[in-house]
């Protein structure tokens, strides 16, 4: 019986303890009635050899393509230890640290976990994690509500240039509370926030803006100008943020004249493969004055009765736990074990490492776009500063660009028709440290064949 | 023991770092207004460092791998380690969320014979995989009920009842989904009350949430009556899968006359905690909530997979991770439920239910108080130390110290609320009955200390890293990163 240690010896010795007839008598309290026969349509057990051969063979099926394919999730390199470390089953198959003298290592990899991740956006506390980006960017908007209390509109401007799905998920976790989004438009040829719209809504009561940096499309938002103006229209300031960006860009904590007020941001950049969408983490830091209407776990450095340092939990009066129906928020289980794996990549890269993926990740994107507008009919669709993605009007249909690219084991980025229509057939296309020259120049060359141009 | 890791920034020096881990060579031109000014402090430290740091953090944890983890409410049970290595096969790793169909058919697969497989167990229609976690599952589950009623223009249904002995996260997310909260007690005998529950339902009744068993570890026996109750007063059953693996194989929250429950697969399918996650909250729902699952699912068509989006499921709750929830982790509980197979289910039950009923009559025994001693103890049971900390000034608090000292994790302390000084103990199928023996031995051991020397108990533990920690220190005088308090 797979990972079940007991034998029938032992089985007879512990029902004769318990004083039961039979194993099946320890069920006896469930009404007859309910109780079922056989579970038809789950298949036979298969031996750890059986499933590793159906597993390989699924994964087979999906194989390796060449990956230039962003929007929120990126292949970067992940140093052997991260995961050899991961993995140890003291990490693996430990539990939220409720019993904080059995668990010091997870604690204190979370302090040092929020320790780091202040320091990259410039803010004073990080909570433990949060579920992902978009989810984190939810419980944002759930705290700025919370967090400005002079504001009674509980309404949030957001660009369009913020990722959609962060603003589709942000709309399905908050739908019971009564917020409302605004939705602000991009500028054409820019494709950044269009600001006279931002200054249109002057003299409105509005709870927080939402700046993604860099935006959706890989452009680089004016920053400062739309915190300051927030600050000014007495609005919090949310910022939505690559955390790996920040190895090259102003954290957020120095946007503006006084920084943003809430940092939040998907972290699988750090150590977390793309997995098809997860388990990533969401991460979330803040200024001291709004610590107590943070979500999530939070770890604090105390010391214990001999006056020794150590970690525990702490401030878990906001949880639901603690407050049930009155908690910040119902989230209990964060994501730990991505953060370790986080925290072990920035340790690994340290500032200078991840300054430098990211400035090769940000070339490679530049050489991308070079060589795909080359290609006749190709062209960029935005001027201004990017980071690592772009977006490129193709001369065709993108989802069938696609298709015939994937034929060729390429993923060769995003469609954005469905998403932004009015940018016709827009792609948004992303390299990282991982894409070589050669990459680069086996897309180019399959996108003029499937285009049908030379490059 | 005393072992102590320092934090890691000690180990930091100006100009060290693991150079083979990135690129050498580019240089970004960041213009001036995007420019970072002062790099990050994270550490600099070489390789090796931060594999011998990181590793000795881990030695100081607990963990199944390591200890017996009777963690009430938490099913801390053995994750097989290959559900890892098949969940982490390199192509499944490099597979990106947004990889165009045609590349995914292999993963694809894999989560709709899941889907197809947790409908079976739970006796749904439906299920959508993509909740990251138990409470986001509840999240959507309670989503759910409300969309439903909206649906059918019953707006004034804004009541969640939830029982007195329920986890803290159902309380919460009926709030955080706009309902107000009405609570009901639990009979002494660990049922529900069922004249307060008809008090309780009227036109304004949403819905329950309930856990069977309960986490009094009692099975709920008047479900059907429980159920017939609720629907008749137009409201709809939750369930809170926490304790699904007290009944898997036996009884199916479907049958029971559920309409939608959240699983924890990190308990049941024994996918790893992870130190506090990942988790994953997949939902399954009956007939009339079809039409409101979370996106994206996935369906089949022929022999093709594909994912099914907001055009094919239009009155959907939405979306509630970015790409499709904690794939990685539905990977693992799939191969999981694979190697179990159909006969493996019902053994899940019956022996985390053997292991419960074993402990609980040695426990008996050997002179502790169960908190429902008249009834079978599902997956999981209770005891309570009120004698002990009365008469010896011992509590449970104490008791759940003193058993690090003996290798053994704590079982979950103060919780059931309204059984007082409890522990609830659950030692799961995978445990061997020599384990659950030494943990009967260690309670005996320290019921001993704490007759003879009460102090001693209520100084542990002694041979953990730490001591017991100052929490009032940690809650005033905040120190949450390593710099905001100058006292190094």
């Amino acid at each position: 019986m797979p990972f079940i240690p007991h034998t029938d010896t032992e089985i007879g010795e512990m029902l004769a303890a318990i004083g039961a007839p039979s194993i099946d008598a320890l069920f006896d309290e469930i009404p007859a009635a309910l109780r079922i026969k056989s579970l038809a349509a789950i298949p036979d057990a298969l031996s750890e050899m059986e499933v590793g051969r159906l597993m390989q063979a699924r994964a087979n099926q999906d194989g390796r393509p060449l990956n230039f394919l962003g929007a929120g999730a990126y292949e970067h390199h992940i140093p052997a230890a991260v995961w050899a470390i991961v993995t140890r089953g003291e990490f693996y198959s430990a539990y939220t640290p409720y019993q904080a003298e059995a668990s010091q290592g997870t604690l204190q990899l979370l302090y040092e976990y929020q320790t780091m991740m202040s320091s990259l956006t410039g803010m004073e506390v990080s909570n433990a994690s949060l579920y992902d980006g978009a989810s984190a960017l939810a419980e944002a908007c759930l705290m700025a509500v919370r967090a400005h209390r002079k504001s009674k509109s509980a309404r949030i401007v957001v660009p369009s240039t913020l990722n959609p799905t962060y603003l589709s998920v942000s709309r399905a976790v908050v739908e019971g509370q009564n917020l409302s989004f605004t939705v602000l438009p991009y500028e054409a040829g820019k494709g950044t926030l269009q600001f006279s719209k931002l200054e249109a809504l002057k003299g409105e009561d509005l709870t927080a803006v939402v700046i993604q940096q860099p935006n959706f499309f890989g452009q680089m938002e004016d920053v400062d100008a739309i915190t300051d103006w927030a600050h000014a229209n007495n609005a919090l300031v949310i910022a939505v943020v690559n955390p790996l960006s920040l190895a090259l860009f102003k954290p957020p904590g120095e946007w503006g004249a006084k920084g943003v007020d809430i940092v939040v941001g998907d972290g699988q950049p750090f150590g977390v493969p793309l997995s098809s969408g997860g388990p990533y983490f969401g991460f979330m830091t803040t200024r001291m004055e709004h610590v107590r209407q943070m979500p999530g776990r939070i770890i604090g450095r105390t010391v214990d009765l001999d006056g020794k340092q150590g970690f525990t939990l702490t401030l878990q009066a906001r949880e639901q736990h603690i407050r049930r129906s009155k908690a910040t928020s119902n989230i209990c289980t964060n994501q730990g074990l991505l953060v370790t794996a986080a925290t072990i990549h920035m340790s690994l890269l340290g500032a200078a490492g991840l300054e430098s993926v990211a400035a090769t990740s940000q070339r490679q994107t530049t050489k991308l776009v070079e060589k795909l507008t080359r290609i006749p009919g190709v062209k960029v669709v935005f001027d201004g500063y990017r980071f690592h993605e772009a977006v490129l009007q193709l001369p065709t249909k993108v989802s069938d660009v696609l298709d015939a690219l994937a034929k060729r084991n390429i993923v060769g980025g995003l469609d954005l028709s469905k998403l932004y229509p009015e940018l016709g057939n827009a792609l948004l296309v992303c390299a990282t440290e991982m894409r070589t020259d050669a990459d680069l120049d086996a897309y180019a060359s399959a996108l003029a064949a499937v285009l049908e141009r030379k490059p | 023991m005393s072992i102590t890791e320092p934090l890691i920034f000690k180990h930091s020096r100006s100009g060290r770092s693991a150079v083979g881990q990135y690129p050498q060579g580019a240089t970004a031109e960041v213009p001036e207004k995007f420019r970072r000014r002062k790099r990050a402090a994270l550490p600099e430290v070489s390789e090796l460092q931060a594999v011998r740091h990181f590793t000795r953090l881990s030695q100081l944890n607990f963990s199944i791998d390591t200890h017996f983890y009777p963690l009430g409410s938490c099913t801390m049970k053995y994750n097989p380690r290959a559900c890892n290595a098949f969940a982490m096969l390199p192509e499944f790793l490099g597979r990106h969320p947004l990889a165009p169909s045609s590349l995914s058919q292999g993963f694809l697969a894999c989560m709709y014979e899941l889907q197809e497989m947790l409908k079976e167990v739970t006796g749904m229609k439906g299920v959508s995989l993509t909740p990251m976690a138990g409470a986001q599952g509840e999240f959507a589950g309670v989503a759910m009920i409300r969309a439903y009623h909206r649906a059918r223009n019953d707006l004034e249904r804004t009541e969640i009842i939830v029982p007195d002995a329920a986890h803290g996260t159902n309380p919460a997310t009926a709030t955080m989904c706009g309902c107000t909260v009405v609570e009901i007690p639990s009979l002494a005998n660990g049922d529900i009350d069922i004249e307060a529950l008809k008090a309780a339902l009227g036109p304004k009744t949403a819905g329950i949430m309930l856990t069977n068993p309960s986490t009094l570890g009692v099975f709920e026996r008047r479900i059907q009556e429980v159920a017939k109750l609720v629907h008749d007063a137009g409201g709809l059953l939750y369930y809170d899968g926490a304790n699904l693996n007290a009944i898997l194989g036996k009884v199916r929250p479907g049958d029971m006359g559920f309409d939608v429950i959240h699983m924890n697969l990190h308990k049941t399918f024994s996918t790893p905690h992870g130190g506090g996650g990942p988790g994953s909250g997949a939902v399954g729902v009956g007939q009339r909530l079809l039409p409101f699952l979370p996106i994206p699912t996935v369906g089949k068509e022929g022999d093709n997979y594909r994912w099914l989006d907001e055009k094919d499921v239009p009155q959907t709750i939405g979306r509630l991770s970015a790409f499709m929830g904690n794939a990685g982790v539905l990977l693992r509980a799939y191969v999981y439920m694979r190697m179990l197979g159909r006969e493996g289910m019902h053994r899940v039950a019956e022996f985390s239910a053997l292991n419960a009923n074993y402990l609980l009559a040695r426990l008996k025994k050997a002179g502790f108080d169960a908190a429902y001693p008249e009834r079978r103890a599902s997956h999981e049971f209770i005891i309570t130390m009120k004698r002990q900390a009365k008469e010896l000034g011992v509590n449970a608090m104490d008791f759940a110290k003193r058993l690090l000292d003996y290798g053994f994790h704590a079982p979950t302390t103060y919780f059931p609320l309204l059984v007082p000084e409890c522990l609830l103990i659950e030692p799961t199928e995978t445990e061997a009955k020599e384990e659950l023996d030494a943990f009967v031995d260690a309670l005996i051991a320290i019921q001993a200390e704490a007759e003879q020397d009460a102090a001693k108990v209520k100084g542990a533990p002694y041979t953990l890293p730490v001591r017991r920690l100052d929490d009032v220190r940690a809650a005033k005088q905040l120190d949450l990163t390593y710099g905001m308090r100058s006292t190094e």
